[in-house]
């Protein structure tokens, strides 16, 4: 099976110098990989550095040490030491993110918020707008609000705002961040089906779930991050 | 997209007297990409955007830009009437004044008109119809055409400022603290503007600002000074989210949340 992402021997740690430089260690000794068509599910308690994995992979948070490895175009990259533009070519092609809140901006309707990041990739904005639509009916996002931005809608819509614009592309990688926090019982389903509907497709998944059930109908596999524990790794 | 820059600096610094204005400032800017200079006052962002813009010359370093042909031209090294012509044509320069900008004492519809003219349209007509349309494209009614930018409001001054510098097409704009000076909610408008424009047009911008929240909507790129120095530049969300230089945190640590 394909393995579009490894991660190997990641360290991350943060260092406060506004508190006397005090540093905080967060993960070290990261190695997995991800395989496509598999939802791989990062577990253990908070604070245990989930997200910041996440981050990492995304390019969002820099990374002390280690490699991770992307199949990007017809090559590899380290996004670990990738410029800025790379990083960004690997996140407009290969690596997509749904976030845990939406950052909105102001005057851009919900359904351009959806259909900007096919429109990134050079797709029509009409046939961009025409996909929006068709996801933002499927998570059930009442029509009235497509025209307006996002800002004044409560947690559950902007949510499923955001889980729209990371499902619309066809990137081969996805990172979900707590992608089902804030929905009810029926649009929990609709996630899980859109999840399962992208491992048909071939990409390879990689997701924080607090919540027992989805994590039960997506994991292919759980990778327990306490393991990475920063300090407990010498053993 | 392509895989030259637009603008190659290297090495570039100014000093004023023994006081250094920026010093030993390298990077390349793609087309397409916006970079956000930061920094508080003092820090240099203004002097290196003057000398990126050659309204200023630096001391010492170089900065080459791919020009139309493809071919890169030293900025330092051309004659004054050939880097005025590139000024007027293929770059544009927001102040964060508009009246540096503009030409108060003309109506809009001169101020946009002017800089075509520069660049050689002569047809009174298409003049016009072009300026009307990128009047309304800044959101300005058509009947203001006419006015004098004196009496114009502060937003409105600057949105005809971005679109006398857009009208010609540029391919690289200077912007020093577009939305300095101006109302919160003339300031979202201005943004979201500048935001459009910048992606519809696939413009590159090199835009010097204060405001952090500023930097994060319009940029890819950051670049945070200190004391005339580059102390950290990367994504602007990676900066603004895991900031690592100690300046760097301190400005961010700094930002009052609403």
């Amino acid at each position: 099976m394909p393995t579009p992402l490894v991660v190997s021997d990641v360290a991350k740690s943060f260092t406060m110098h506004l508190r006397d430089g005090i540093k905080l260690p967060v993960v070290a000794g990261v190695s997995f990989s991800l395989r496509a068509g598999e939802c791989t599910v990062l577990g253990g308690p908070s604070g245990a550095g989930k997200s910041s994995i996440l981050k990492m992979l995304y390019g969002n948070y820099a990374v002390d040490e280690g490699q991770i490895i992307v199949q990007h175009e017809d090559g590899l990259i380290d996004l670990a030491t990738a410029s800025p533009r790379k990083v960004l070519a690997v996140r407009r092609l290969t690596i997509g993110y749904v976030s845990q809140f939406l950052r909105t901006v102001p005057r851009v309707s919900a359904l351009d918020v959806v259909a900007e990041p096919l429109v990134e990739r050079g797709e029509d904005r009409e046939v961009a707008r025409g996909k929006a639509r068709a996801l933002l009916a499927q998570l059930n996002l009442p029509e009235k609000l497509w025209a307006l931005p996002p800002a004044t809608f409560s947690g559950g819509e902007q949510q499923r705002v955001n889980i729209a614009r990371g499902f619309i592309t066809e990137h081969p990688i996805l990172l979900l961040d707590e992608p089902t926090a804030s929905l009810d019982a029926r649009n929990r389903d609709v996630v899980i089906a859109l999840i399962a509907a992208k491992k048909a497709a071939g990409v390879a998944l990689l997701g924080i779930f607090h919540d027992h059930d989805v994590r039960e109908a997506v994991a292919d596999r759980i990778i327990d991050v306490s393991a990475f524990a920063a300090g407990k790794i010498a053993a | 997209m392509s895989d030259e820059p637009l603008l190659r600096v290297s090495a570039l610094s100014k000093f004023y007297g023994s006081r250094v204005g920026c010093e030993n400032i390298t990077f390349d800017l793609w087309p397409g990409e916006v970079l956000a200079v930061v920094g508080e006052s003092g820090s240099g962002k203004t002097t290196l955007l003057n000398c990126l813009s050659t309204r200023l010359l630096p001391s010492s370093g170089t900065a080459s830009y791919r020009m139309r042909d493809g071919q890169f031209r030293e900025l330092y090294r051309m004659s004054e009437a050939e880097r005025r012509f590139l000024m007027r044509t293929d770059w544009g320069f927001v102040h964060q004044n508009p009246a540096d900008g503009l030409r108060m004492t003309v109506s809009a519809g001169a101020n946009v008109g002017e800089r075509l003219m520069a660049v050689g349209d002569r047809h009174y007509g298409k003049i016009r119809a072009t300026a009307v349309d990128w009047l309304s494209r800044v959101e300005i009614d058509e009947d203001r055409i006419d006015d004098e930018p004196r009496a114009f409001s502060g937003g409105m001054r600057q949105r005809l400022q971005i679109a006398r510098n857009l009208v010609t097409g540029p391919r690289l704009v200077f912007m020093d603290e577009p939305t300095g000076g101006l109302d919160v909610s003339v300031q979202a408008r201005l943004l979201d503007l500048l935001r459009g424009l910048v992606t519809d047009l696939g413009l590159a911008a090199i835009v010097v600002t204060h405001d952090l929240a500023v930097a994060r909507l319009l940029s890819q790129r950051m670049m945070v000074m200190k004391d005339g120095h580059v102390v950290e530049s990367g994504l602007t969300d990676r900066v603004l989210d895991d900031p690592r230089a100690p300046y760097t945190q301190l400005l961010v640590s700094s930002i009052l949340q609403v």
